[in-house]
Parts: C-alpha cells; sequence; structure tokens
C-alpha cells in the first residue's frame, strides 16, 4: 500500500509525458490533414479519375463507362478539329508570350530607375492584371470589331484597309493574344523587376568602368543575372498560355472559335467535347493529351530559354 | 486546384526583396537617373494600361447606333440608364452575380489562406515522417492544369446534386498547392527557429505554439495569399461557367451571357462590363500596393 502513492506519481507523471510526445507527433499530421483530406478529394482523385474515364465510353444517365481501351485517344488524334485546335493553341501562345516577355523585360528595365513616385508607376502597369479575362475579351473584340472596331477605324483613317479580325486566322489569333498580353505584361515585368533590383550595382559600374555602352550593360549584365527568373517566366506562360479559354471563347458570340474554327482552341476543344456533345470518356482523353503536352513543351522550352539567354550572354562577350 | 497561371511566383529568397543600397554615389554613366525616355516609355503604357476602360466608358456611354458613327472622344450621357438596363435585365441577375463573386471569392481566400498557414507551418518548421515527400507531391501538382480534373469534378458534383449550386465552385477552391507552397517558403525563412523551441521549453502546447508564434510571424504573407486567392477567384470563369448556371452565376459568368443577350448593342455590353469590374478597380486601390510587393517579394531568383 506504502508504494501506491509512488506509483501513481510516476503513472501520472508519464501520462502526462506520453501526451507531450503525442502532441508532438500528431500535430504536424494534424495541420497539414484539412489540406490534404480537400486536396484528395478536389485535387489527386480527379486527375486519376480521368485516366480512368479517358479508358471508358462513358454513360452520362448511368454515370458508368465501358472499357474501350485507348479508343478515345486515337479518335481524337486523327480529329481534324483537334490538329486544328492543337496550331491555334501554339499560335495563340507564340504570339502573346514572345512579345509579352520582350515587353515586360523593357518596362522592368524602366522601371529599375530612381523613379518618381515609383508605386504609382508599378500600380499602373498591374492595373490590368485586376480585370477578369472575360471582361478583357469583351473590351477588346469590339475594339477589334470587323466593321465598326476601333482598330479598323484608326488603319482606315491611316489609308491602310480593314483587316478581318474575326474572320481570318492569323489576326484572330493576334486579337487573342493581345488580350493575353494586355493582362499579362505588366505582372511579369513586376517579377522581372524583382530580379533586376537584385542585382548588385557594383556589376553595373564595373563594366561601365571597362567601357561597356548601356546597351551592352543590358544584355552583358542584366539579362545573364536575370536568368533564372526569365526561365521561370516562360515557363509559367507556357503553363497557363497552352490552357487558353477565357479569351477566345468571349472572342465571339457563339464562342465555338469561329466560322471555321479559326481561334479554336485545345480547352474549348474539350469543353465542347465534355458538354457540348457530352462525351465525357473523350473529354477526358483531351484532357490528358492536354497535359502531356503541356508537360512536354515546358520541358522544352525550359531547355531551349537556357540556351538562349546563356548565348545572349556569351554573344555579349563576344 | 492550382491555377498557376494567376498566381504569383514562388519565393526562394528573402521575403524583403532587397533592392541593394548604391554604396557611392555613382558616376553618371551608371546612375540610374531617369530621363525623359524612361518616363515617355512608362506613361504609354500606362495610356495602353487605362485605354480600355475609357474605351468601354465611351462606348458604354452611348447609345446602340454610337458604334456606328464616325469616332467622337467624348463620352455620351447615356452610362447611368445603359447600367441600369443591364442590372434590371432578369436573364444577368446581376445583383445575384456579384453577391455570389463575394461569396465565393471571400470563403476560398479566407479557406485557403487558413489551411495554408497551418499546413505551410506544419512543414516549414515541424520536423515529421514523410514531410518531404509530402511537400514536392504539392509543389509537382502546381503545374497540373485545371484541364485534368474538370470531368472526374464534374461527374462528382453532378452524383451529389451540386451543380448549380455556389457549393460546387467553393469546394474546390478552398485550398490550392500554390498557397501551402508559399507559406511554407515564407516561414521557412522569416521564422527562426529558436522562436518556437522558447515557447516550447516554456511550456506552450504545440496549438499554443503555433498561435502565438507561427501565425504572428506568417500575417504579412497571409494576407498577400489571401489578396491573390480573392482576385483569382474573383476572375474564375472555366470551372464556373461549366458547373453553374445562368440563374445562379457568379460575375464572369453572368459578363458571358450579356454577350449573348446584347450582342448588337454593345453600348450594354460594355456598361456592363465597367459595372462589373468597377469593384475590383476599387479593391485594387486601395490594395494595389500590397498586390506590387506580393509580386515582387515572390519573385526574386524565382
Amino acid at each position: 500500500m506504502t508504494t501506491t502513492p509512488v506509483r501513481r506519481e510516476t503513472r501520472s507523471l508519464t501520462a502526462r509525458q506520453r501526451l507531450g510526445r503525442l502532441d508532438v507527433k500528431l500535430s504536424p499530421y494534424l495541420y497539414i490533414a484539412p489540406f490534404f483530406i480537400v486536396f484528395g478529394i478536389v485535387g489527386i482523385f480527379p486527375i486519376l479519375y480521368t485516366a480512368y474515364i479517358s479508358l471508358q465510353d462513358w454513360d452520362l444517365v448511368r454515370n458508368t463507362g465501358e472499357y474501350i481501351g485507348f479508343e478515345h485517344f486515337t479518335w481524337v488524334l486523327q480529329d481534324r478539329e483537334f490538329w486544328i485546335a492543337l496550331r491555334n493553341t501554339f499560335s495563340i501562345f507564340l504570339l502573346s508570350s514572345v512579345p509579352q516577355i520582350l515587353v515586360a523585360t523593357f518596362i522592368a528595365y524602366q522601371l529599375d530607375h530612381n523613379l518618381r513616385a515609383k508605386t504609382f508607376w508599378r500600380m499602373g502597369v498591374l492595373l490590368p492584371y485586376v480585370v477578369a479575362p472575360v471582361a478583357v475579351a469583351l473590351i477588346f473584340s469590339n475594339m477589334f470589331g470587323d466593321k465598326y472596331g476601333l482598330v479598323n477605324t484608326v488603319l482606315n483613317d491611316l489609308g491602310l484597309n480593314s483587316i478581318l479580325w474575326h474572320t481570318d486566322v492569323i489576326p484572330s489569333h493576334i486579337a487573342i493574344a493581345t488580350m493575353v498580353n494586355f493582362r499579362w505584361t505588366g505582372y511579369n515585368a513586376l517579377i522581372l523587376l524583382a530580379a533586376m533590383q537584385a542585382i548588385p550595382r557594383d556589376l553595373y559600374e564595373a563594366a561601365a568602368i571597362d567601357g561597356a555602352s548601356s546597351l551592352r550593360r543590358f544584355f552583358s549584365v542584366t539579362v545573364p543575372q536575370i536568368r533564372p527568373t526569365l526561365i521561370f517566366v516562360i515557363l509559367t506562360s507556357t503553363i497557363g498560355g497552352l490552357q487558353i479559354f477565357d479569351e477566345p471563347r468571349m472572342y465571339d458570340q457563339t464562342g465555338t472559335g469561329g466560322a471555321n474554327k479559326q481561334w479554336l482552341t485545345l480547352t474549348m476543344y474539350l469543353y465542347n467535347t465534355g458538354w457540348g456533345k457530352f462525351d465525357f470518356g473523350r473529354a477526358a482523353a483531351i484532357a490528358w493529351i492536354l497535359f502531356l503536352i503541356i508537360v512536354a513543351f515546358s520541358l522544352i522550352n525550359f531547355f531551349i530559354t537556357r540556351r538562349l539567354v546563356a548565348d545572349d550572354a556569351s554573344g555579349g562577350k563576344r | 486546384m492550382s491555377t498557376a497561371t494567376t498566381t504569383p511566383t514562388p519565393v526562394t529568397a528573402e521575403p524583403h526583396a532587397p533592392a541593394p543600397k548604391r554604396r557611392f554615389r555613382s558616376t553618371a554613366i551608371t546612375s540610374r537617373r531617369p530621363g525623359w525616355f524612361t518616363y515617355g516609355s512608362l506613361g504609354i503604357v500606362l495610356v495602353a494600361a487605362i485605354f480600355p476602360f475609357y474605351w468601354s466608358f465611351l462606348i458604354g456611354s452611348g447609345d446602340q447606333s454610337t458604334i456606328y458613327r464616325d469616332l467622337t472622344w467624348i463620352p455620351g450621357g447615356n452610362f447611368l440608364a445603359n447600367a441600369a438596363t443591364v442590372i434590371d435585365n432578369p436573364a444577368i441577375n446581376f445583383w445575384k452575380a456579384l453577391s455570389n463573386s463575394v461569396i465565393v471569392s471571400t470563403t476560398t481566400a479566407v479557406s485557403t489562406v487558413v489551411l495554408s498557414t497551418l499546413a505551410g507551418y506544419a512543414f516549414a518548421k515541424l520536423r515529421f515522417k514523410g514531410s518531404g515527400p509530402l511537400l514536392v507531391a504539392v509543389i509537382a501538382t502546381m503545374a497540373v492544369p485545371v484541364q485534368l480534373g474538370v470531368v472526374p469534378l464534374y461527374i462528382l458534383m453532378q452524383e451529389y446534386g451540386w451543380t448549380g449550386h455556389l457549393g460546387a465552385v467553393i469546394v474546390p477552391g478552398l485550398i490550392t498547392a500554390f498557397g501551402v507552397f508559399w507559406m511554407t517558403q515564407y516561414l521557412q525563412q522569416s521564422l527562426p527557429t529558436e522562436l518556437i523551441e522558447a515557447a516550447r521549453v516554456d511550456g506552450c502546447s504545440m496549438i499554443r505554439t503555433f498561435w502565438h508564434v507561427g501565425l504572428p510571424a506568417a500575417r504579412p504573407a497571409a494576407s498577400m495569399l489571401f489578396l491573390f486567392t480573392f482576385v483569382t477567384s474573383w476572375n474564375n470563369f472555366f470551372w464556373p461557367f461549366i458547373v453553374l448556371d445562368q440563374q445562379n452565376p457568379t460575375l464572369p459568368v453572368a459578363l458571358s451571357l450579356l454577350q449573348a443577350n446584347y450582342f448588337v448593342d454593345y453600348s450594354l455590353v460594355l456598361a456592363g462590363v465597367l459595372l462589373a469590374t468597377v469593384p475590383l478597380i476599387l479593391l485594387f486601390i486601395f490594395t494595389g500596393r500590397q498586390l506590387v510587393s506580393g509580386i515582387m517579394q515572390g519573385a526574386v531568383k524565382g
């Protein structure tokens, strides 16, 4: 009996210690659990399930499918519309990202001066970013109107012919790319500006003392120094650009990508298959193809830009 | 589901984008004093950024025939009348769309911030088995496009009768992989582990340590994450367009109906566009400064 109080004491101590240890061990999992539960349901599960559905002939009414192997994939790859959509997506992507990154770099370089009211300028550059792509698309599709649009009016005033922005292939791509550029150029400029500000000013001093002109300093100091950021910007705009939907969808009233599918993009093709023709199996296959294209193209872009930017630098050194 | 396109770049360097102070006031050659060229070109950029809004106002304040007449640069007096027509149109459901957008954006932003801060704190500062692979898994899914999950998500929503309801838009937006990544990066750099250890030595439980040490440290990054999630969610179109309908739209979905309804009358379409854009412009005026620094802080050595 005499030992009981002692025993009790040690027992309560270990219980407390155990509780503390449990706290240390379990807490991290409790903190990440809410995220991963939601993530599993709305993030991981749909991705895996898409793969499953893409191999099924999906029945909308019964909400089940019948295994048909890779039939959807071969069908899509033989569909003319798929290739048109692929062409359009790439064309719009190139027309938006290439000028966008060049202009963004230029703007960033200008913002990197000791400006008066620098917050004002930075905010001004970022303004278009907060506007919904749908709103941007409505405004620009009006400005690029075939008959009474602002752009054609100006062209006519300059004595030039109207351009059929909603009829011809490349002009429609240019108009859509302009919407993307409007929204994202300033945003990317700020990212590049941050990278430029991290460049030690001594590098510029040294280059100047060595007699490098300001243009030469830009290509031999600025560009190589912001290279990782440039690669990052190019990669994100690749991933985003190949998914484009809002702007081409809103470019005309019907949203089908033009009379001859001039501006049908891959995501629009996915949407039309899934929610126009209600073929979910095929839509899932398109989603996977789109994903693989994005992965492949991101890798290609990564290696190209690494090479390209490096060449720029060594070209400067000669 | 992450939308890699509309979120700021990841943090990898110091949270305070360091603009190295010029140590010596340099020679004229390299001084970054702006000349007329700098102000001139930035002025052009600014005009380009504002012009589409002015153009919308120009058309949106006219009437049906404005667009067919010769160009004038003076706005008409019909803006309020046009705006009223849009608001009163039952097919557009303007007030419903506005309140829906407020509800969706606020709940998704709050939830993303809370869940990301919790998980980010755990990843950045706590040791536990599997933290490395789990974090890699989160980062890997940041590059996965929304499109990949859209079909099963729709089937799921249909199964549970959620199509047409706001929940169908809110639930997938409750978290973003980017949010976790962002908070992890930030807390890794700006929260000294000694602070946590000190609190633990003083006898704080894990959750109290988080509450009194982790949370205050996370506040700057959390408020930026809130802003970005809010803006992204407000502008989001693809998924709401699929899963919602005319009776219960968010603003972008309502905007898309606007064109289908008024495709001949651009004065109404663009008045509606302006009307729907005003809330975010107001938000931008008050928080644009934070948005700018959020983008720039996240960018260094991205």
